[in-house]
């Protein structure tokens, strides 16, 4: 086996990365699971920026996965809260139902 | 030899959490899976040597999303039924598009290379983890070279938790409130009256 470099980590960061885009198309009846679809995305996004971050030395992509982190909690709680919101007055979260604002 | 073996149980795990995560018929084992996901990961990032981002991927997501994710979760009433439905209609769009993204990922995997001046270009040189360690080197760059996006960060969260909860509160009718004005505006004399009782009389 090699040595584990930077290749090995850019592939876990597509395979993740791939999941993620697959799970977002295939639970269409399910917020919730589209949104860890999307935090799934942004981890592999995160692998990308410190494998780079590590291969060549530099600090700066290790700051910048901090701020996608950041970004990310951010997203999740107001995305879950919209969520919360809309599942009051609709009662669903099935994807196909959010069609309100259609004129 | 140590290192590779471990990486491969990490990554291993990391991408079949994954996709249990998107195929689990249960919201609750999809949080369960994106937590272990989550750990993996942080083992991964251990291994590559950025170990401060390690620890807060653990407390940010595990402490804190996965938790939120948690109580939504359980606070929504969602059939487990209901979402079987669409699972097998939706598979062959999801295989398609997941295959043509990896295909694709894949066509830029085989003709990358790394820019010549890539080295060059390298914006905050890490020091060696000898010396100054990952945390340290960290917080050095973030509270001086980085300080007004560290603020920014800061206002992010603030703008998102002020955010979610005027989205989330709501007054409700039915439970009794204390009301301070009038509490205060309440005097003895209207509240209470005094009589006086003959001795051995009664009222």
């Amino acid at each position: 086996m090699a040595t584990i470099g930077l290749a090995h980590y850019l592939a876990v960061a597509a395979l993740l990365f791939g999941t993620g885009v697959f799970g977002i198309f295939l639970n269409r009846k399910n917020v919730i699971v589209i949104l860890m679809s999307i935090e799934l995305l942004l981890l592999a996004v995160n692998i990308n920026l410190v494998a780079f971050s590590v291969e060549l030395g530099d600090l700066a992509g290790q700051v910048f996965a901090l701020f996608i982190l950041t970004v990310a909690a951010a997203e999740a709680a107001i995305g879950l809260a919209i969520l919360v919101v809309f599942f009051r007055n609709r009662g669903t979260i099935a994807v196909k139902d959010i069609n309100t604002m259609k004129g | 030899m140590i290192e590779t073996l471990v990486f491969y149980v990490f990554a291993i795990t990391c991408v079949a959490a994954g996709v249990l995560v998107v195929t689990s018929r249960n919201p609750v084992y999809s949080v369960l899976f994106l937590i272990l996901a989550f750990f993996n990961a942080a083992g991964l990032f251990v291994l590559a040597g950025a170990e401060f981002l390690a620890m807060l991927l653990i407390i940010v997501y595990v402490g804190a999303v996965a938790v939120l994710f948690m109580f939504v979760v359980m606070m929504l009433d969602i059939t487990v039924a209901e979402m079987k439905n669409g699972f097998r209609a939706y598979l062959p769009i999801g295989l398609t598009v997941g295959a043509v993204f990896m295909a694709e990922l894949v066509f830029v995997g085989l003709v990358f290379t790394m820019a010549p001046d890539a080295a060059a270009n390298i914006q905050a040189a890490a020091p060696s983890p000898d010396t100054v360690h990952n945390t340290r080197a960290l917080g050095q760059l973030i509270y001086t070279q980085y300080l007004y996006l560290f603020q920014a960060a800061g206002l992010i969260l603030l703008v998102a938790m002020i955010g979610a909860i005027v989205l989330t509160h709501r007054k409700r009718r039915d439970s009794r409130k204390q009301v301070i004005r009038e509490q205060l505006a309440r005097r003895a004399e209207d509240a209470v009256v005094l009589k006086k009782v003959e001795t051995g009389r009664g009222i």
